[in-house]
């Protein structure tokens, strides 16, 4: 590790913290509606669909309409990447996706995964990538924030029964947040090098050909709705991606930005803003902690490679960009797994071990750390009612959160919400670790052959989309329960959510009292944190035992499989 | 039921025509205007013929030309995706190192997209020993144009010391 390197992530997540402020204030007036500079747009999308946006939805309601919009999108999806060879804007000739791949891959973004079983640039015409995945791109990050916004106004109400109306939510989040700030950061991009255009690609002399496409706006939009679908293949290592210094720096805040800015808006809307700044810290260390661990173990490098001669001073470089360094792809490891987003700027098969440990745990913990948009909000704040509810009975009183008290079918709908990702991981892996047909999938022998079955399931129910990507995943085995778990890792998480927003919205809020258990300030911090470490890690121990951990020790050992 | 199917499928259909089709478009008019070199893959024209990207690395096969970083696979952009403790990274990390102690790490591994257009300095100083023996030029005055071809971090702190192998290349010229 370098003074340098340290800077280099210092700056970053000093970025973070700094726009989180303002964005977090905009976005809470976004949410109330309180923005115009698109009425017309917005107004025309409310009278063509029928929708009064004033009027409010009740959790079954809002959660029908989110489902609607969803599997709506998902069959045009799924539609579009099919007969894409007979539609307009595919330069390139190419065909249209296998039945398999079409399924796994509309779900992956309907669900805000961006689970790639596919090479962008191999597999997707320009129609396919800018009016297919790009738009579930938004659509998908907006949904994601709507919920949270539901469930934030559950608790920041008293006896109601409206969480807002989905519509308007979706309407206005598009409108007001991700299209602006897509649209600034698509431009800068460009400016740095990042393609936008609608040819196929440029025949260099000699007859090679660069893919090229409309990519610059769909990856602006793919970090910061956190979905990290790549345009091109290898995301955001391919230097059409993610060209300099300067891009690197741009995604990886723009990655973090709307997930941590969140919680302040929570703060702002629930009228206690050491509300939102004691999650901001959760997530925050979280994140410091996880980069340190990272860094620390792709700085020191493999010691068999440098038994083999290499510079010790260099790290681990295999898989990784010169431009990025070291550093900031440790940063961007820890990033793009606790924040839900996926894009990967380095390869995390070649990771260290325990380098590769620390992104697939980051998942597994739950997404929430920052977690995607949105998502990463309401999935904390299950872990919020879970740590109260364990608060409580260390002390013998009812568990109260925001002066609403969290009674036993809010804890039994949290449970299940905070179980489906372990089930889907350890019982998808478990059925994989023994099937030959999905056996086939896995490119290295060892423990490291077990981690990668690990992390892909961990990435498909975590929503997360990144991978251990020499993992052969575009097999109709994987495709199929990859697929599953994504569905199961988004819908039985929300479902379950909208559910509590529902019993919590209709409750009183009581003024805060001497008795009243303190949701802010370093114990409650700490005590997050630990609910967070144990009921969203430990029962992981076992298998990452088995996995990544084992590779450390046969490593250390000078063991290679 | 068309209650709750109506909104959905307009609202799908606006934001597909709205942030899928006229936003894009508009956007690609937008920078195809204002960063025309940019937003058409930075390539590098010389005498009328594009000879590569800024961006891409391109390898020139033989002595004489400084090389790129290895990519996992023959045919361009793939990384190896290897674990830390396979055999098969081992053994090729063993090959390009070729017994020598302390190589450019850069040196020695593939990258993560297979087209890494930069090396390290010390990578590039490592590689200009060769190049000038097999030129027969002296070797300071390729010390030199490496040098010069050096790019430093932004402010001091940020991105990585680097040579983009390809400019460094047509600087030299053919042997």
């Amino acid at each position: 590790m370098t003074l340098i390197g340290w800077a280099q992530i210092a700056f970053v997540l000093a970025l973070v913290v700094t726009t989180a402020v303002p964005l977090g204030r905009y976005t809470a007036a976004v949410a109330d509606g309180r923005l115009g500079f698109l009425r017309p747009v917005e107004a025309g999308l409310y009278r063509a669909a029928g929708v009064d946006p004033a009027q409010g939805m009740g959790w079954q309601r809002y959660v029908l309409a989110m489902l609607a919009l969803n599997a709506a999108g998902f069959l045009l999806l799924y539609a579009l990447l099919r007969a894409q060879a007979w539609l307009p804007l595919n330069p390139a000739g190419l065909p249209g996706l296998s039945p398999w791949l079409a399924f796994n891959t509309a779900i992956s973004f309907v669900t805000n995964t961006n689970w790639q079983a596919y090479s962008g640039e191999t597999s997707m015409s320009h129609l396919s990538q800018m009016a297919g995945l790009a738009v579930q791109n938004f659509l998908s990050a907006a949904t994601g924030i709507a919920l949270a916004l539901a469930l934030t106004r559950a608790l920041a109400a008293g006896g109601v029964q409206a969480l807002g109306n989905f519509w308007a939510d979706l309407v206005r989040i598009t409108l007001y947040l991700l299209l602006p700030l897509a649209l600034l950061l698509g431009l800068l991009l460009v400016a740095q090098g990042v393609p936008q255009t609608l040819s196929a690609g440029a025949t260099l002399d000699g007859g090679a050909v660069l893919p090229l496409g409309p990519a610059a706006f769909q990856i602006a939009i793919k970090q910061l709705g956190t979905n990290g679908g790549g345009f091109f293949g290898v995301n955001a290592a391919h230097p059409f991606e993610n060209p300099t210094a300067i891009t690197n720096l741009l995604q990886l805040w723009a990655i973090l930005a709307i997930p941590f800015a969140l919680t302040l808006t929570f703060g702002r809307m629930v009228g206690d803003m050491r509300q939102g700044w004691a999650l901001f810290a959760v997530m925050m260390l979280f994140v410091v902690a996880g980069t340190a661990i990272t860094y620390a173990a792709e700085a020191a490098g493999n010691p068999l490679h440098i038994l083999a001669g290499l510079d010790p001073a260099d790290g681990n470089m295999e898989g990784k960009e010169v431009r990025h360094g070291i550093a900031l792809s440790a940063l961007w490891a820890v990033a793009t797994t606790g924040a839900s987003n996926g894009s990967v700027n380095a390869m995390h098969d070649s990771f260290t071990p325990l380098g590769g440990l620390v992104p697939m745990f980051l998942i597994q913990l739950g997404e929430v750390l920052p977690g995607g948009v949105g998502s990463g909000l309401y999935g904390m704040l299950v872990f919020v009612l879970l740590a109260v509810f364990i608060a409580g009975l260390m002390v013998g009183r009812t568990p109260e959160y925001l002066g609403k008290k969290i009674q036993a079918r809010e804890v039994k709908l949290a449970m299940l919400a905070v179980l489906v990702v372990p089930v889907c991981v350890l019982g998808f892996s478990a059925v994989a670790a023994m099937l030959p047909v999905a056996l086939a999938s896995v490119q290295d022998a060892g423990p490291h052959g077990l981690s990668e079955i690990l992390y892909a399931y961990s990435s498909a129910a975590g929503n997360n989309g990144s991978a251990f990507a020499g993992f052969g995943a575009d097999t109709p085995y994987m495709n199929t329960t990859l697929g599953i778990a994504m569905l199961l890792g988004r819908y039985a998480i929300i479902v379950p959510v909208l559910a509590i927003a529902g019993s919590l919205a209709g409750k009183p809020r009581a003024p805060a009292s001497a008795g009243s258990f303190p949701t802010h300030g370093p114990l409650f911090v700490g005590l997050l944190c630990g609910v967070i470490l144990i009921l969203g890690g430990l029962q992981f121990l076992p298998a990452l035992f088995l996995g990544p951990i084992a590779e450390h020790f046969a490593l250390m050992a000078g063991q290679t499989f | 039921m068309w209650n709750l199917l109506r909104p959905a499928l307009v609202m799908l259909g606006g934001f597909t025509l709205l942030l899928g089709l006229i936003v894009p478009l508009g956007f690609t008019g937008v920078a195809q205007a204002l960063f025309p070199q940019a937003a058409n893959g930075s390539l590098i024209v010389q005498e009328g013929r594009v000879v590569g990207s800024d961006l891409i690395a391109r390898r020139m096969e033989g002595p004489a030309w400084f090389q790129p970083r290895a990519s996992g696979s023959d045919t361009g952009a793939a990384p190896s995706n290897l674990g830390p403790t396979s055999a098969a990274l081992l053994e090729a990390v063993r090959a390009r190192a070729e017994g020598q102690r302390d190589v450019p790490a850069d040196a020695a591994t593939a990258s993560g997209s297979g087209l890494d257009p930069h090396v390290s300095p010390a990578n590039a100083a490592r590689q200009a020993a060769w190049v000038a023996e097999a030129r027969g030029l002296p070797r300071a005055q390729v010390e030199a144009l490496v040098d010069r071809h050096t790019e430093g971090r932004l402010l001091g702190f940020l991105g990585e010391p680097r040579v983009n192998v390809l400019r460094l290349n047509l600087a030299l010229g053919a042997p």
